[in-house]
């Protein structure tokens, strides 16, 4: 019993690695410290906030960890603390009751670091940015360095983005654009 | 309405498809008066321009009405000795509208943190009278008084709203001693977004979208809730086709969060590899979502009126593909996890909700069906087209994580079955039609996963929302929680927590 449910694991369920988003790059070529993340090498530690979502976003950051996908392959991955991270992966409107959280977290965060925007209420606010409860899109509150659109973003498209931030050397980012 | 407690008032014309009826104002303690000698669940309460609406079903006849107190000068009678449900309901009234509940004996407040722009948002409309004081002070937001507790060696865990992994933001105080938790507190309301606020005024189709994102896992059963609500309300039919197409995408949702949750819980007993193949189905049955529907959590696909698309026969391959691999592995699983040891050793016995808590509660979903409490709203408020179809509601009374996940092993069975007999019962024709163009009021109860997710609705002359109210089942769940945990120990919280997945989100709107 327990060999079989081994070996049905075996089968090959993992997806083939899909090429980084070039809107991605393109936006990271405007934005990201190069030279500091030359210093990272190839692999991303990241913390996830939630500073406001509807948990469709972190349904879909969740997929990245299941076997179709496998984020760890990448040498990406998720860590319990900003202490440990190299990315703040931040969805939903900023609530005003999380900026302050919001905030702290970033701090909390050593350099360099990054914060990558997922979803379209993280791109802006969403449906939800003229609310008295809402203090706007993440850029509003901690320097966003790159955005991954889609309600919620697909794990393909978070998969493509969160490449592409591996992927941005100086070289590859200059030739690409 | 039950055994021979009644409620007096005037009967509101276009409320559909329950009645509603206006308390007299003089009569106010009427209702904690009918609530202490009746045994009524209470489903909502909820305030409108000077008004307070109550939601009531009758446990004994299943049937439903709302019941409205009006509250001149912003006061209404408290309900919440007699039902305790009531008391986060109430102080989130206080919080949005202003509405003091007179007897009340928790003064905090809930989903406000000091920190909107002005107190009681909602309050300014008809009726209400806006409080335009900011909250904040120069020092920061006003403390929050977390319940006091005292003995020997006690300490403190605060815990959140940022958590170590990928969750929804919320504060957990615990109070233990040593490693046994002798109280915990949960604060919420961090992802409050005003979606009260944000659905007064706006169109149907806005409102729609909005209603899809008040929690995200639930996206379908609050499109299909918020769908019957204005059908009710305008008094439309929506086509046959649409009709079970809805219940499709209701049981794939249903079908993908238990498999989800499954493996969730097991992951937080320390058994990777349940997770590890439950994350493969989950992810099957939402790759067929995205074949068939477009979307793979199934986002705007319900509509007033209908669904948003169609089915092709390319879709109805990949959703049976999915159901058969589904069909065909979680057996195995099943089998898995009945003769795992060491899993069965952290959830048996861990965090045991009380039956007659979940009674008081009236708390739906698997928390309630694991505790006792068989409510499912399929099968009593039945709605088509489940009356048509044939499914068990699985119930137990041991009430421990091990129930909760069992409970949730049944309906993934049980979701199974529904979804060959919705494919191979499919009417033709259209999947969409306009809504009538009549005003009125609705209201939608649907059995979610997490439980009953009802939305009310009252829609203005011209088609814009007036007032809507989405009810999460969290509320009911997230207080018994609070009663799980107790007298276990602080390392158990994730997989008692777990085993509730209550919506942070739908909760706090
Ligand atoms: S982008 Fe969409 S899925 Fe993500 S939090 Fe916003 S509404 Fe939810």
């Amino acid at each position: 019993m327990r060999r079989l449910l081994w070996q049905a694991l075996r089968r090959p369920v993992t997806l083939p690695r899909p090429a980084a988003s070039e809107s991605a790059l393109a936006e990271l070529a405007e934005s990201v410290d190069l030279a500091a993340k030359r210093r990272l090498g190839r692999s991303l530690s990241i913390r996830q906030v939630d500073a406001g979502s509807c948990n469709g976003c972190e349904l879909e950051i969740h997929a990245l960890n299941n076997a179709v996908y496998d984020l760890e392959r990448y040498g990406v991955r998720f860590v319990a603390s900003p202490r440990h991270a190299d990315v703040l992966l931040v969805t939903g409107p900023v609530t005003t009751a999380m900026r302050e959280a919001l905030e702290r977290t970033w701090t909390a965060t050593p350099e360099p670091k990054w914060v990558v925007a997922a979803g379209d209420c993280a791109a802006g606010g969403g449906l939800f940015a003229d609310s008295y409860a809402v203090a706007g899109g993440v850029a509003d509150v901690v320097p966003v360095d790159l955005h991954i659109g889609g309600c919620p973003p697909t794990p393909t498209q978070l998969l493509r983005g969160l490449l592409a931030l591996l992927e941005a050397t100086p070289d590859n980012v200059r030739t690409r654009k | 309405m039950t055994g021979g407690h009644t409620l007096r008032g005037t009967m509101v014309p276009h409320h559909r498809p329950w009645p509603r009826q206006v308390l007299d104002r003089y009569d106010q303690p009427a209702l904690p008066a009918f609530l202490a000698a009746s045994d009524a669940e209470l489903f909502d309460l909820w305030a409108d321009a000077g008004v307070v609406h109550a939601a009531l079903r009758d446990p004994a006849s299943g049937a439903f009405a709302v019941a409205s107190v009006p509250c001149p000068k912003g006061r209404f009678a408290s309900i919440a000795a007699v039902r305790p449900g009531a008391i986060r309901l109430e102080r989130a009234i206080r919080d949005l509208f202003g509405y003091e509940p007179v007897g009340s004996a928790d003064a905090r407040p809930w989903l406000d943190h000091g920190r909107w722009p002005q107190a009681a948002p909602l309050g300014g409309e008809p009726g209400g009278e806006r409080m335009e004081q900011a909250s904040e002070t120069p020092d920061g937001p006003p403390p929050y008084p977390f319940l006091p507790v005292e003995g020997d060696g006690l300490h403190q865990i605060p815990v959140g709203p940022v958590h170590a992994g990928i969750i929804e933001p919320g504060h957990f105080r615990f109070h233990a001693s040593g490693e046994t938790v002798v109280r915990l507190e949960a604060r919420l309301g961090y992802v409050h977004r005003g979606i009260e606020g944000l659905l007064a005024g706006t169109d149907l189709a806005r409102a729609a979208r909005l209603i899809g994102r008040v929690s995200g896992d639930s996206t379908v059963a609050y499109a299909y809730a918020f769908a019957r609500a204005a059908e009710a309300a305008t008094g439309t039919e929506p086509p046959p086709r649409a009709v079970w197409l809805r219940a499709l995408m209701a049981e794939m949702e249903r079908l993908a969060n238990h498999l989800g949750d499954i493996g969730a819980i097991c992951n937080d007993a320390a058994f990777a590899l349940m997770h590890a193949h439950t994350g493969i189905l989950r992810e099957r049955m939402l790759q067929a979502a995205e074949a068939a529907f477009g979307h793979r959590l199934m986002m705007d696909r319900i509509v007033p009126g209908g669904t948003a698309g169609d089915l092709d026969a390319a879709g109805i391959q990949a959703i049976r593909d999915a159901a058969a691999e589904i069909g065909k592995r979680f057996p195995g699983l099943v089998r898995l996890y009945d003769q795992t040891a060491s899993l069965q050793d952290r959830t048996v016995s861990t965090g045991i909700v009380r039956p007659d808590y979940v009674a008081l509660y009236a708390a739906g979903g698997f928390v309630g069906r694991a505790s006792g409490r068989s409510f499912d709203a399929r099968r009593d408020a039945p709605y088509p087209p489940y009356d048509r179809l044939r499914f068990d509601v699985p119930v137990r009374r041991d009430g421990d994580v091990n129930a909760r996940v069992w409970i949730r092993i049944r309906e993934v069975e049980q979701s199974l079955q529904l979804i060959e007999q919705i494919l191979a019962g499919l009417p033709r024709g259209q999947h969409r039609t306009e809504l009538g163009p009549s005003s009125g009021e609705g209201v939608g109860l649907v059995e979610g996963f997490r439980g009953d997710v009802m939305v009310w609705l009252r829609i203005g002359a011209d088609q814009r929302v007036e007032r809507c109210r989405p009810r999460d089942p969290s509320w009911f769940q997230w207080p018994l929680l609070e009663t799980a945990i107790e007298g276990n120990i602080v390392a158990d919280f994730p997989l008692c927590n777990k085993s509730f997945n209550c919506s942070y989100a739908g909760h706090d709107l």
